[in-house]
């Protein structure tokens, strides 16, 4: 609860700057719709990619757009958890009576990343008109847990970069690698890429548990075991817990800057 | 004139320092580079008809773009003249004697110009020793490697003046974040450099013909693989330049303008 206190805070000390906030939103809207845009220049140029369809690339392309806007929306405060420890701000959230994980993701809400939300969510309803599929309840639940699921990775990740800061204290820009080189790779479906690429994002950083696996069900790709395959988005939450556990070994391990 | 040459060398020693952050970059550009690769690797692959663009010169394309990121990204602005606009400190600027546009000009050109020093060499000198497949080729010629250099410094000064008309457009909307967002992510698309242009379909390529954003990206790098050669080149070369000098001069009166309205934030 104390949670959505955090957040109200946050959005009314958002609407205090209500043009700047309008103009984010808007600008956040046109990179998403830019990159979309080349994406789809590519497939009217290219007809395919990997024997995948257009439509099929851009349900890819929308599920990972809604749950990296949603994880930057809320849980923004790991991705910029590096400030925190540079003032010395983290030493007060230590002292007070909750945990370190909620404080943190209440510190901070991206609430610009609603304009990349909404194109990703029109690019979603699109994709899902346009691909070859049947649409029963069991898939439309699929395509849930996916952006949930996604949530859930790109969180993990956000908070494995957040742990290096506890011995880096200096935000590392190589996260940027995983986090936003991530998206752009899981953008597509992960199987036109080498078989190296395949497997990191697939048993380390698990964007392929939300991304091809569940979408090899969608299309009709796994008909073998297709209640394995659609289960798969489930492995994302999973992964959340040693990303915590490894957060809180950082937390014990965390020695102040002191300022 | 001495004083803007001594605030330029100025900036560029300031810029000089910050090396660590360029490694970090160097490292966060490579990898962005592999990316995109591996993407269009998948898209050539699965072409049914040869693409327009031949696979050696895209790759080249794509690693001369991280390479030069530094002079063309429109997104990235001197973050301390944008929050001085709104915060006020911009006062003082105005009570020194020389000129605003010059100075300020000189500073944006300074500050590309030492990141992207300290960032090209590495990524210029592995990527051409990579396998075949990933390779970044040498120049089609001295031809146009000189046109490419040439074009290259014209699309550093066609970059800052677009730079300018941000920093304009802040001092009106007294916001930081608009205008540099909106003019950041619009050229980018029209550059090329979310893709290349000429992957585009004929009749875009047509309109963007028509903004100065191409000149800045699209020109030099395919000068560099002799794709725009010959008496093409020196045309486009030609337009180049006068979007230059046009920007420059459009947004040298469009500073004054906004200077003699100008509301001092803050004390």
């Amino acid at each position: 609860m104390i949670y959505f206190k955090y957040l109200r805070m946050v959005i009314r000390s958002f609407m205090q700057y209500r043009l700047s906030f309008w103009l984010n939103l808007l600008g956040q809207f046109f990179v998403t719709f830019f990159a979309f845009a080349g994406m789809a220049l590519l497939f009217r140029r290219f007809g395919s990619i990997g024997g995948w369809s257009f439509g099929e690339a851009a349900l890819c392309f929308a599920v990972v757009g809604t749950s990296f806007a949603l994880t930057e929306c809320f849980a923004r405060g790991f991705d910029i958890f590096q400030r925190q420890i540079k003032s010395g701000d983290f030493d007060r959230l230590l002292l007070r009576p909750r945990g370190t994980v909620l404080q943190v993701m209440g510190s901070n809400f991206e609430l610009t990343r609603a304009g990349r939300l909404a194109q990703s969510l029109v690019v979603l309803g699109l994709a899902v008109s346009w691909v070859d599929v049947t649409w029963t309840a069991a898939k439309i639940l699929t395509l849930v847990l996916m952006i949930l699921s996604g949530v859930a990775v790109f969180t993990g990740v956000f908070i494995l970069g957040a742990v290096v800061c506890f011995w880096t204290v200096e935000g590392l820009e190589f996260i940027n690698i995983f986090t936003d080189g991530g998206r752009e790779i899981a953008a597509y479906p992960l199987t036109i890429y080498p078989k190296w690429i395949m497997r990191f994002f697939t048993f380390l950083l698990p964007f392929g548990c939300f991304n091809y696996l569940p979408l090899l069900y969608l299309t009709g790709r796994a008909a073998a075991h297709p209640t394995l395959y659609m289960l798969t988005p489930l492995l994302g939450f999973v992964y959340l817990l040693p990303c915590l556990l490894l957060w809180r070994f950082g937390v014990r391990h965390y020695i102040s800057t002191g300022n | 004139m001495r004083q803007y040459a001594a605030l330029f060398k100025m900036r560029l020693i300031a810029g000089f320092q910050y090396r660590a952050a360029a490694w970090a970059g160097v490292a966060t550009q490579f990898a962005f580079g592999f990316v995109f690769i591996l993407t269009y690797d998948a898209f050539y692959r699965s072409s049914a008809q040869e693409p327009p663009m031949p696979w050696e010169d895209l790759v080249t394309y794509l690693w001369l773009q991280q390479a030069f990121l530094a002079i063309i990204m429109l997104w990235w602005q001197d973050g301390e003249l944008l929050s001085g606009i709104t915060d006020g400190h911009v006062a003082y600027e105005l009570c020194r004697p020389y000129d605003m546009y010059a100075v300020w000009y000189a500073r944006l050109v300074a500050l590309r110009l030492s990141s992207v020093l300290l960032r090209c060499g590495p990524i210029l000198i592995i990527t051409v020793f990579l396998p075949a497949r990933w390779r970044m080729h040498l120049p089609a010629g001295p031809k146009a490697a000189a046109l490419f250099l040439l074009s290259l410094a014209l699309s550093l000064l066609l970059v800052a003046a677009v730079s300018m008309f941000v920093y304009i457009l802040t001092f009106i909307t007294l916001s930081p974040v608009g205008a540099r967002l909106i003019i950041g992510i619009a050229s980018e698309f029209l550059q090329g450099s979310v893709i290349p242009i000429p992957l585009m379909p004929k009749p875009l390529q047509q309109v963007l013909n028509f903004f100065p954003f191409r000149y800045a990206v699209d020109l030099p790098f395919r000068l560099y693989s002799g794709n725009i050669a010959g008496s093409d080149a020196l045309v486009q070369l030609g337009i180049q330049l006068a979007w230059v000098v046009g920007l420059v001069l459009l947004g040298y009166w469009a500073f004054g303008r906004v200077l003699k309205k100008v509301v001092i934030q803050g004390g």
